[in-house]
């Protein structure tokens, strides 16, 4: 009998209107590395987030065994006391405090007067960081750290903890070859002295590399459990178990003629906003009237990055690159630029992003183009209002009146006012990230028979999405992006999952800033 | 007709609009739904006259007297005017703790000129606009451009500009304005049209300005009409012509029966028609709901947010001027320690008057009720003899109650 230390038994969790687990179950031995793999939105987060008691006992279906007793965390700290620790992709550290007192945070070395003991706990500090390989003062500042030091400190936090389970969300996905390699390292380290891990990765060479198991998970289900141990594994195997799905009538059909270039993207290099590397590196992309493009890669890849630096230099900062509509080159410094320019660019987060949650559906369709229904500075309110009934109907918007208040309704509905926002702009060229993400799957057709009907009126269309079904779907040529670059670019009829799968998760060079080769090689090995 | 009406129309979809009979829904019709429907922004216009009637009580009728109704709109002028550029910064998401200073600022450089300089009082009026301008374009710069936070920016404003005014003053006042300059805040439009134991003049005016609301309000319905929206019943609609009309004229008899009408009132109501206009139709009102409502989206969509920012508190130095010229000229000289506290009535009045803590929302019709809500419980708590330290409280109070109200209703409505 093996010996396991966690089982989650068919495990189910629903949220409003979506199945997000539906009888997923997982086994981990003791002391082994176990990977879990599977497409954006696959529900591998949203498992953790249940095993770690984010989501309590009583929200979800099923049982959680965790050494021999079963569980019922009714929050992290419960988790944590029994030997959880879960290390996120966002770290959760506070910048301006020390190594010390982030160790320590909410549990602080006291000394007897109840005062904390700073000479006992960068004592236990000095010795965390020993064992976990980071060679630093522990008064340091966090913020002075790189982020993969930093992702050392959380672990030295949970080893803090007494933790016999170590959860990792994405840990080498922010992080550069020496660190990642360094942080392999630290995983073996930890489990020749008995440490069980659980890691999410997307890095299938990192998976291969150093889990001794891979549990698949696709559309909230377990798909299989693979040992790695045994030779026969390869990372085509893997891939044909996160994508193994069939393309069914889902996709409104459509005739493609694609016309001359719109628009066009050359040598696109992007860096993030406050650490030295590139986010974007070289991407060359071009798109044409009447045809629908798609962006694929894995979180973390810079699709988003892409796309909004393109936009108005909304993020990052901008190294190096052209754009060209209509084969003469533009620049868009500033959003406004962007749009008059004829780019619009639907954000893969409405809530946050896209829409002023507190006004209504008029003002939200009427933001990006008030220019157009303003004479002398004024707006013509009873014209806005006939725009946005003539959207609300066309787009088949569900709302009483388009005074109401957005905030109140639908994802899908409020994607469509979104859409609406860009379409009143009238672009030349539509990006759309994301464009379907958390609605349901008859607002999707429709978002579907939207996008068709703008490349039926010349628009060229880019679509940036996770779900691979989706893009094949839908496209006419896929691009693959992965770490920063463009990997690849398959016409659809050419493309499959598979195919489009081994090339988001290509090995690459990490991008550093300076010494980037180019990628060409890639582009044209698969071009058409 | 062009964008989504072109790109999306299908064969199905029903034509343009003309060639389609309007088919009016009366949607709101229901007079009571009307009110409790967007309890929000009705609610206080009903505490308002709440208020107002709760104090006529109090006092058998002499706080709707005549002198005292005057005096009210004379006394709280200037916080209304600060309320109006107030409002506009909340909704941005910021606010002003400078205004009280720039207030006494511009009323002692104003001051300095007119009657230390023995200059004529345009140019003193001139003086104090030109620096209320400066001072918004340097907070303006601050905020907008360096990108420091407003409530840091004005808190150092308000000292900047109080210190700047006892320099200015070299810490004495100075009084009094000549008869002009002083006319401007306590002097009222001569009996033009004679006078036969009342102004006829402001009865005039109080009639045109029913026949202008008449106007635009059956413009506004026909315009509704042919955009097939929803209107109220004609009976209705006639109702409330003839209730503000009824209202107006009212209130213009007891003024015309008082001293006439105020030169403020008239400056007043054009600083509040023409930025009732500006908040509700032009695009830069547009722009500065749609930055306090959701920044990140509101560029995204193309807005310049820096520059809406920096003309923002250009607009709120330049009312905090005007503000400061009708000040001075009502107390008739300039002080030092002027001002003081008025930041605090103009934020409380924007709050009252609906204005959301977190941006976004926010009117000046709403502000100028808050305004005036305060002013009347003020007022009528002075003509009962309240103790001036109960009326700090209930004043206290009443802030505190108006933005719960707020959060309550925010958070009934389930948004965010």
């Amino acid at each position: 009998m093996t010996d396991n230390i966690l089982e989650m038994r068919s495990i189910t969790k629903t949220f409003p209107g979506v199945k997000a687990l539906s009888g997923v179950s997982l086994s981990v031995r003791r002391g082994e590395v176990h990977a879990i793999c599977g497409e954006n939105g696959a529900g591998k987060s949203t498992l953790m987030k249940v095993l770690s008691g984010v989501y309590p006992h009583g929200t979800y279906e099923g049982d959680i065994v965790f050494d021999g007793q079963v569980s019922r965390f009714s929050g992290i700290s419960d988790s944590e006391r029994a030997g959880i620790a879960i290390i996120h992709q966002e770290l959760a550290l506070v910048p301006y405090l020390s190594i010390t007192e982030n160790l320590f945070l909410g549990n602080e070395v006291r000394g007897r007067t109840g005062l904390i003991d700073w000479h006992r706990a960068n004592g236990e500090a000095s010795k965390l960081l020993q064992r976990v390989g980071l060679d630093e003062n522990p008064t340091t500042p966090i913020g002075q750290l790189g982020v993969g030091k930093q992702q050392l400190v959380e672990i030295a936090k949970a080893l803090s903890k007494d933790v016999r389970l170590l959860i990792l969300d994405e840990p080498t996905a922010a992080l550069n070859d020496n660190d990642s390699e360094h942080l392999l390292g630290l995983l073996r380290q930890l489990r020749s002295e008995g440490m069980t891990s659980i890691m999410i990765s997307h890095k299938l060479n990192e998976i291969e590399a150093i889990s001794d198991a891979v549990t698949i998970i696709r559309d909230g289900q377990t798909i299989e459990t693979l040992d790695m141990r045994a030779d026969t594994v390869t990372e085509d195997r893997i891939i044909r178990g996160m994508v193994g799905r069939d393309l069914d009538s889902r996709f409104p059909e459509r005739e493609s003629h694609p016309g001359e270039e719109v628009f066009r993207i050359e040598d696109w290099t992007v860096g993030h906003p406050s650490q030295d590397r590139h986010v974007v590196d070289g991407a060359n992309l071009s798109v044409r009237a009447g045809e629908v493009i798609g962006i694929a890669g894995l979180m973390g890849a810079g699709r988003t990055e892409l796309a909004m630096s393109v936009f108005g230099r909304s993020y990052g900062r901008y190294l190096s690159g052209q754009l060209y509509m209509h084969g003469k080159p533009i620049v868009a410094r500033s959003v406004r630029q962007a749009i008059k320019h004829g780019i619009a660019y639907a954000t893969e987060d409405r809530k946050k992003y896209g829409l002023n949650l507190i006004d209504d559906i008029k003002r939200n369709i009427s933001a990006a183009a008030l220019g157009k229904l303003a004479t002398g500075g004024f707006v013509n309110a009873h014209e806005e209002i006939r725009v946005a009934e003539d959207s609300k109907r066309s787009m088949n918007i569900k709302a009483p009146t388009v005074m109401a208040v957005t905030g109140k309704l639908s994802g899908g509905n409020q994607q469509k006012v979104v859409l609406s926002k860009w379409i009143y702009s009238d672009p030349e060229v539509l990006i759309l990230d994301e464009p379907t993400r958390g609605i349901d799957v008859g607002a999707k057709y429709e978002i579907y028979t939207i996008i068709n009907r703008l490349v039926a009126a010349g628009k060229a269309v880019i679509v940036i999405s996770s779900e691979l079904p989706e893009l094949l779907g839908i496209c006419d040529r896929v691009y693959t992006l992965s770490a920063g670059r463009i990997t690849g670019e398959l016409p659809v009829a050419e493309a499959t999952q598979e195919r489009l799968m081994s090339l988001m998760t290509k090995d690459k060079t990490p991008a550093r800033a300076g010494a980037h080769t180019p990628s060409t090689d890639d582009d044209q090995e698969h071009s058409a | 007709m062009s964008g989504t009406g072109d790109l999306l129309k299908k064969g199905s979809a029903p034509g343009s609009l003309p060639s389609k009979p309007p088919a009016p829904r009366s949607g709101s019709a229901n007079p009571f739904r009307a009110l409790t429907g967007n309890l929000r922004e009705s609610g206080i216009y009903i505490a308002f006259v709440v208020v107002v009637l709760l104090f006529a009580f109090l006092t058998d009728g002499l706080s709707l007297s005549p002198g005292n109704i005057t005096n009210i709109v004379l006394q709280y002028s200037y916080v209304l005017v600060l309320a109006i550029g107030m409002v506009i910064v909340i909704v941005a998401g910021h606010i002003d703790l400078s205004v009280g200073s720039v207030v006494a600022l511009t009323g002692a450089v104003s001051a300095q000129l007119v009657i230390g300089s023995s200059q004529p009082w345009w140019v003193g009026v001139l003086a104090a606009l030109a620096v209320g301008l400066a001072i918004g374009a340097w907070q303006g710069f601050w905020v907008a451009f360096v990108g420091i936070p407003a409530f840091i920016v004005t808190l150092a404003g308000m000292l900047l500009f109080r210190g700047l005014t006892y320099y200015v003053l070299d810490n004495v006042s100075l009084s009094p304005f000549p008869g002009e300059y002083n006319g401007i805040a306590t002097g009222f439009i001569p009996a033009l049209m004679g006078g036969y134991g009342y102004d006829a003049f402001t009865l005039f005016i109080g009639a045109v300005a029913v026949a202008g609301y008449a106007v635009s309000q059956v413009r506004n319905r026909i315009a509704r009409v042919r955009y097939q929206q929803s209107v109220e019943s004609m009976p209705l609609f006639v109702l409330k012509l003839i209730a503000v009309a009824a209202v107006v004229m009212a209130f213009a008899w007891q003024l015309a029966n008082s001293r006439g009408m105020p030169i403020v009132l008239i400056i007043l109501a054009v600083l509040i028609l023409t930025y009732s206009l500006v908040m509700k139709s032009s695009v830069f009102g547009r722009q500065v709901y749609a930055i306090g409502g959701n920044l990140a989206a509101a560029q995204l969509s193309g807005v310049n947010v820096r520059r809406v920012n920096f003309w923002i508190f250009v607009n709120m130095g330049f009312l905090a001027a005007v503000a400061g010229v009708i000040f001075s000229s009502r107390s008739n000289g300039a002080q030092p320690g002027a001002g003081n506290s008025f930041e605090l009535d103009a934020i409380a009045a924007a709050f009252i008057g609906g204005a959301a803590v977190t941006g976004g929302v926010g009117k000046v019709t709403g502000a100028m009720i808050g305004g005036l809500l305060v002013g009347v419980i003020s007022n009528g708590m002075q003509l009962l003899g309240v103790d001036q330290s109960l009326q700090q409280v209930i004043k206290g109070l009443v802030l505190l109650l108006a933005v719960a109200f707020d959060v309550y209703n925010k958070r009934r409505a389930g948004v965010r």
